[in-house]
């Protein structure tokens, strides 16, 4: 690991409150998006990446205005903060920097301020009363700057007491934003390959394919069980959508072979899609509903192409959100609607089980039926912690009762290793900390605030290493993977600490050798 | 009819034409701005039951302020559940007969202005004392603060220091809500206490006092999380799907 080029944070046993110190990440700042990454997503560019387009201020407005009609959450958001600092504390980049910018009320104010000058009475008649500002190229960078230092992990929106989301902020922030064009490039890029080739990776179908027979190849020499990983299969029952991480990614894959292993023992005929090879979507992140549900459709034609009951999503954090929660509204996997759109995917799914169902759930229910067989001591080498996140924690849920997303990972766990201890629990459940890399954050030109904000993750997880010698940090995001197998040899811990749930049911599950 | 009675009288007439007409609006564009996605924090309940619950807890408790931090919780909630005591205190003065809960209220609205002026007096010490919420402080935010305290202050000092003629205030406001104008009584600190109250009532809807309709359209509390069960579909949104059929491009 090279030398960083900032100060690493200290762990200190606690997650301390620190001092606001001004401008302390204002030298932050991921790469922008080229013109032609932005029209490739449907939005202009300038002749150079970050250059505004003609006419962008009032182009900035009107987008607001529009985003204003369209959107409850930003309208309601924008009017209903009272400055009462009950989210101050709250977000893991201003725990990790003390600028005040990442302060989720202050991030807020940089739109509300504009908000203010251009759509009320107060902010239009008494701006500095008010705190009313024009938008400027300074506030601009601003708003570039720090809504790109946003995981939109909505851990604020738990505190405050009217739900503000600083996550929709940021969203119709980075939408104005790419609006005039100045997008980040990390995002926009992925996303524009996402679209040309279905992935976020750009990795194409005969690609993928190999990959994945190389992956059964290796389950074969390990297990000497021919456990298939199936690409394309019409009529299978399951469809697995999962973060094209999972692919060739470590420890993503272990967590992949994990799946597959699970079809395998509960003898579930299943498959990936070439076509839908990505749960992810990083519309999501940069708020833009056509660029979310675009890159969404092509899970729904999969889906009725190969002909499948059943649609099951992989372990990755904001792709669960986007499927649990905005997939039945987008593309109709779901019940409940009586529009054409939405019967004929209901015809062909299965009704026994929802659409969609997260892995972590299939499994918990073969588990639940006995269909599973676990040597557990397999994972006695490991001392497993398990981190809720952010977007599955307060974006989503799993099985039947509020809460079930907390429950049912551990109970894939609990039931696969013996040594299992939860962080504090002021850092899990809803309050848990993001990882610090989710929401478009996860590129090395924002290296520096990525390892700061996972600072109280970090806390709560050397917390339980000292306690409890815990080894084996379990996840279920391909982000939150990405990321600490980064960011955790900044604070001192081996990268192979970070791995999947999956990967600790791959260990322990017990396959049936065929006869020879 | 004297100048100052008629002025006031104006001035009410118009607060309380601002006050509804702006808040009604309000309320209104709140009500008629789509929701496109569901987006309840979770966990959320499941039911619509469930999500009554959870904002009456969110309104009466202020539940999510208590989780985040105690000291914002103990002041702010003791402001708001003074302020009702005020309020329902207050109805006294324009109703003839005083309903009998306004009357059994009255012992506890009139101890209950201390406490909203020490609530108060918390919540405008943090903007003073902690470094986060004094970044995020305004000249509004303090004003405002400002302006309950002289409204509390002004009323306390009429109600145990120097008693103001009450009859006449209270002939004064039944006379305006039949349109029928009776003298209002030229004590200085009612004539405060009034305007300080007609300006409260002009700038609700315009500040961030619409705070108070906007928790009720917040949808990260008042959505229920039920996504998988029923589809959500904005008006704006529904032409996407007949565009695309079953086939995206």
């Amino acid at each position: 690991m090279a030398a960083p080029q900032f100060e690493v944070p200290k762990l200190t046993g606690n997650i301390e409150v620190p001092a606001v110190k001004e401008g302390a990440a204002a030298h932050i700042k991921s790469f922008p998006a080229n013109a032609g990454i932005q029209e490739i997503i449907g939005f202009p560019g300038g002749s150079e990446p970050g250059e505004l387009i003609d006419g962008w201020h009032d182009k900035a407005i009107a987008k607001m205005g529009d985003l204003l009609g369209r959107y409850r959450s930003l309208r309601v958001f924008m009017d209903a903060c009272v400055h009462c600092g009950a989210c101050t504390d709250k977000c893991h980049y201003f725990i990790g920097t003390g600028d005040p910018k990442n302060m989720p009320v202050a991030r807020q104010e940089l739109m509300r301020s504009v908000y203010r000058r251009h759509f009320t009475f107060a902010g239009k008649y008494f701006p500095s009363l008010v705190g009313a500002k024009d938008l400027t190229k300074e506030l601009v960078e601003d708003w570039y700057k720090y809504y790109y230092q946003c995981s939109e992990c909505r851990r604020c929106s738990v505190f405050c007491p009217y739900g503000i989301d600083t996550a929709e902020v940021t969203m119709a922030g980075r939408e104005i934003l790419d609006t005039i064009g100045y997008g980040q490039k990390y995002t926009n890029e992925i996303m524009g390959k996402l679209h040309k080739i279905g992935n976020n990776l750009g990795l194409p179908g005969p690609a993928l394919q190999d990959t994945l027979e190389g992956l059964e190849e290796d389950i074969l020499d390990a297990t000497g069980v021919a456990v298939k990983l199936p690409l394309d299969v019409k009529g299978a029952e399951v469809l697995l959508i999962t973060p094209s991480a999972d692919f060739f990614a470590e420890p993503h894959v272990e967590s992949l072979m994990g799946y597959g292993k699970v079809f395998h023992a509960s003898g579930t005929s299943w498959t990936l899609s070439s076509k839908a090879s990505e749960a992810g979507n990083f519309g999501m992140f940069i708020g833009s509903y056509e660029n979310t549900r675009r890159a969404a459709m092509r899970i729904r034609e999969a889906a009725l192409e190969l002909g499948v009951k059943r649609i099951v999503v992989g372990e990755c954090g904001h792709a669960w959100r986007v499927a649990y929660s905005f997939w039945n509204t987008l593309i109709g996997v779901g019940a409940g609607g009586t529009d054409p759109f939405s019967i004929e995917l209901q015809k062909q799914l299965d009704p026994r089980y929802p659409a969609p169902q997260h892995i972590c759930e299939f499994t918990n229910d073969l588990i639940k039926q006995g269909k599973l067989k676990f040597d557990k001591s397999l994972n006695d080498h490991r001392v497993v912690t398990f981190h809720d996140s952010c977007n599955v924690a307060r974006g989503s849920r799993m099985g039947d009762i509020p809460g079930g997303q907390f429950i049912i990972p551990r109970e894939v766990i609990k039931a696969v290793v013996n040594n299992y201890y939860d962080m504090a629990e002021e850092t899990i459940g809803e309050s848990t900390f993001c990882c610090g890399g989710g929401g478009g954050i996860l590129t090395d030109d924002l290296l520096e605030i990525r390892v700061k904000g996972a600072l109280p993750r970090m806390e709560a997880l050397n917390n339980v290493v000292q306690d409890h010698k815990v080894n084996f940090l379990a996840l279920i995001c391909a982000i939150c993977k990405a990321q600490f197998n980064k960011v955790v040899p900044f604070y001192g811990f081996d990268m192979s600490m970070v791995g999947g749930v999956h990967q600790l049911v791959s260990t322990a599950i017990l396959l049936e050798k065929e006869e020879e | 009819m004297s100048f100052l009675t008629v002025l006031y009288a104006c001035v009410f007439y118009a607060a309380t034409v601002i006050f509804v007409g702006g808040l009604v609006a309000k309320i209104r564009c709140y009500a008629r701005t789509p929701a496109p996605l569901k987006i309840p924090t979770t966990p959320a309940p499941t039911t619509t039951g469930g999500v009554v619950l959870r904002m009456a807890r969110e309104v009466a408790l202020f539940e999510s302020l208590f989780k985040s931090n105690k000291w914002i919780w103990l002041f702010g909630w003791l402001f708001h559940v003074s302020l009702l005591l005020v309020i329902v205190r207050h109805l006294r003065y324009f109703t003839e007969p005083v309903w009998f809960w306004v009357a059994m209220a009255q012992p506890f609205g009139t101890y209950a202005g201390f406490a909203m002026v020490a609530g108060l007096g918390g919540l405008w010490a943090r903007r003073f004392l902690v470094d986060r919420v004094r970044y995020i402080s305004t000249p509004s935010d303090h004003l405002i603060l400002l302006l309950l305290i002289g409204i509390g202050t002004s009323g306390l000092g009429m109600r145990f220091v120097n008693h103001t003629d009450i009859v006449g205030v209270k002939n004064f406001f039944l006379g305006l809500m039949t349109f029928n104008l009776q003298p209002l009584p030229s004590d200085p600190a009612l004539l405060v206490h009034l305007s300080l109250v007609a300006l409260l009532m002009v700038i609700f809807p315009i500040s961030k006092l619409l705070h108070a309709p906007g928790v009720f359209f917040s949808p990260t509390r008042n959505q229920t999380d039920d996504s998988r069960e029923r589809r959500h579909l904005a008006p704006w949104a529904v032409k996407f799907d007949a565009a695309s059929g079953s086939k995206s491009e």
